[in-house]
């Protein structure tokens, strides 16, 4: 059965949570590992529509360093009060 | 900041000369604006220390966006607090680049109150670029912005906001109408440009003509460049003028000529269009008598960068001739079977051009289901892609290993 939006947004989450301050993932990376995961259950259009919740939600934003990113937010070193 | 930090002798010595300084520009800015009054400060002390004292910052943005904000903080808040805090945000300019005054002064109006009153117009990526403000007013920033109908551009591994040359608007070569089909694609993409999802930055840049204006065939990703496919349109009697006008067509034409295709026997002009490279010299040197064809569309290359991973690149053709008529169907095609090999495939921070560079063009080609055709060169007189299979019988490479 086809998995839906908020079920790979959460797959996703964990993800980008688990990963955080060790890895950072890119949206292609969510994308791979979320077709490896659920093979035939999932397709590039949904991943999109899963990244899109996760921003447009504030529990992920993107960041930049030499590439974009997807994290979660927190405050980052470079940051002044 | 004290007052000693106010001056500024390393800066003072970029005021001299005839040309306008920017060391003038953050002075009058400083007047009112604390932004400014500290950015001096802190680039004086750069000169004088050799050091740059800003950090990047990774993180700051507005909501639902991952481009078009780049972040910016001082080292050295404590003696420069006012540019603690010093993100510079990208605007999606209008096409070719025309504003009404109004338009500018709410822009700028935005700006002094929100930002240090600073900008670039333009910055090399083509957007306006709004210099130094603060992470908790960039949403005020944002939300102002839309108000006056203009949006945060890109940054980041994304569509980079798309420019062109001004085109039909003030351009009598432009071959296709280059600010339409530059608002059309930004439109389009606009889930592309906000929201990086590539292994690194992808630019559009779309020029009317040969002449290749805002260079796109060196600074974008895919260079979309205005051309003809018949012959060039001669007023022969134009030609005489010029000719009579004391222009020696022999040697300021003819013989500049790359494709060297056309002969001048001292009263007419031929053109031998078969071999015409469409440089556009001969166009250019004779202004009122030779001009583009009328079969016009453009060449759609692929994979210019500059410098940073790899060294820099120039575009190759992909597609010889596209006819540039709305809603361009079959190139935007095109483009999504590239975006899908190169984001499947592609490092981290690749460029297109270095994708194809490590994977080769003819695997490429495959990959995104275009043919191989000749004027797909690498250089003038190379043509390192293609590789005529159908001219082989199956068999014949045991055939030529035995015999040698």
């Amino acid at each position: 059965m086809a998995k839906t939006v908020d079920e790979i947004a959460e797959a996703m989450f964990s993800m980008v949570k688990d990963a955080f301050g060790q890895k950072k993932l890119k949206p292609m990376d969510l994308t791979k590992a979320m077709i490896e995961l659920y093979g035939d259950e999932v397709d590039k259009k949904l991943c999109k529509e899963a990244i899109k919740q996760l921003i447009n939600s504030g529990r992920c934003v993107y960041t930049y360093f030499g590439g974009s990113y997807i994290e979660i937010p927190h405050k980052e070193g470079a940051a002044n009060e | 900041m004290s007052e000693e930090a106010l001056k500024t002798p390393k800066l003072d010595e970029l005021e001299k000369g005839k040309w306008p300084s920017f060391v003038t520009e953050i002075k009058m800015a400083a007047k009112k604006s604390p932004m400014a009054k500290d950015l001096l400060g802190q680039l004086e002390k750069s000169y004088r220390d050799k050091i740059g004292y800003w950090k990047h910052g990774g993180i700051v943005g507005v909501m639902g966006y991952g481009g078009g904000v780049i972040g910016r903080y001082s080292d050295l808040s404590k003696e420069f607090p006012n540019v603690s805090h010093f993100h510079t945000m990208r605007i999606n300019q209008p096409a070719g680049w025309f504003y009404t005054t109004d338009s500018l002064r709410k822009i700028c109006d935005i700006w002094e109150k929100h930002g240090s009153g600073l900008t670039n117009m333009h910055g090399s990526t083509g957007d306006i670029i709004l210099l130094g403000t603060r992470t908790d007013e960039l949403e005020s920033v944002f939300s102002e912005l839309q108000k006056i109908d203009f949006d945060i551009g890109g940054s980041g591994s994304d569509v980079r906001t798309p420019s062109c040359c001004c085109g039909m608007a003030r351009c009598e070569w432009a071959c296709y109408d280059t600010m339409k089909t530059c608002y059309d694609f930004t439109m389009h993409y606009q889930d592309e440009i906000h929201r990086p999802a590539f292994p690194y930055k992808f630019k559009f840049k779309f020029s009317g003509c040969p002449n290749d204006c805002v260079a796109s065939i060196a600074r974008a990703d895919m260079s979309i460049i205005g051309t003809w496919r018949d012959a060039i349109q001669i007023d022969k009697n134009a030609v005489a003028e010029y000719a009579k006008s004391g222009m020696d067509i022999e040697s300021d034409v003819v013989d500049n000529c790359p494709a060297k295709c056309m002969e001048w026997d001292g009263k007419e002009l031929n053109i031998e269009n078969s071999y015409c490279r469409r440089c556009m010299h001969c166009i250019n040197a004779m202004p009122r008598a030779l001009k583009p064809g009328k079969d016009r569309g453009a060449t759609v290359l692929l994979g210019s960068k500059a410098p940073i991973i790899e060294g820099a690149m120039l575009s190759s053709v992909l597609i010889p001739f596209y006819k540039m008529e709305p809603p361009y169907q079959e190139l935007k095609d095109v483009i999504e079977r590239i975006w899908d090999i190169w984001c499947e495939e592609g490092k981290n921070r690749e460029r297109v051009g270095e994708f194809i560079q490590r994977v080769g063009m003819g695997n490429f080609l495959d990959a995104i289901e275009l043919e191989p055709v000749a004027e797909m060169v690498a250089h003038p007189r190379e043509n390192p892609y293609v590789f005529y299979e159908e001219y082989y019988e199956e068999g014949d490479e045991e055939g030529e290993e035995e015999e040698s």
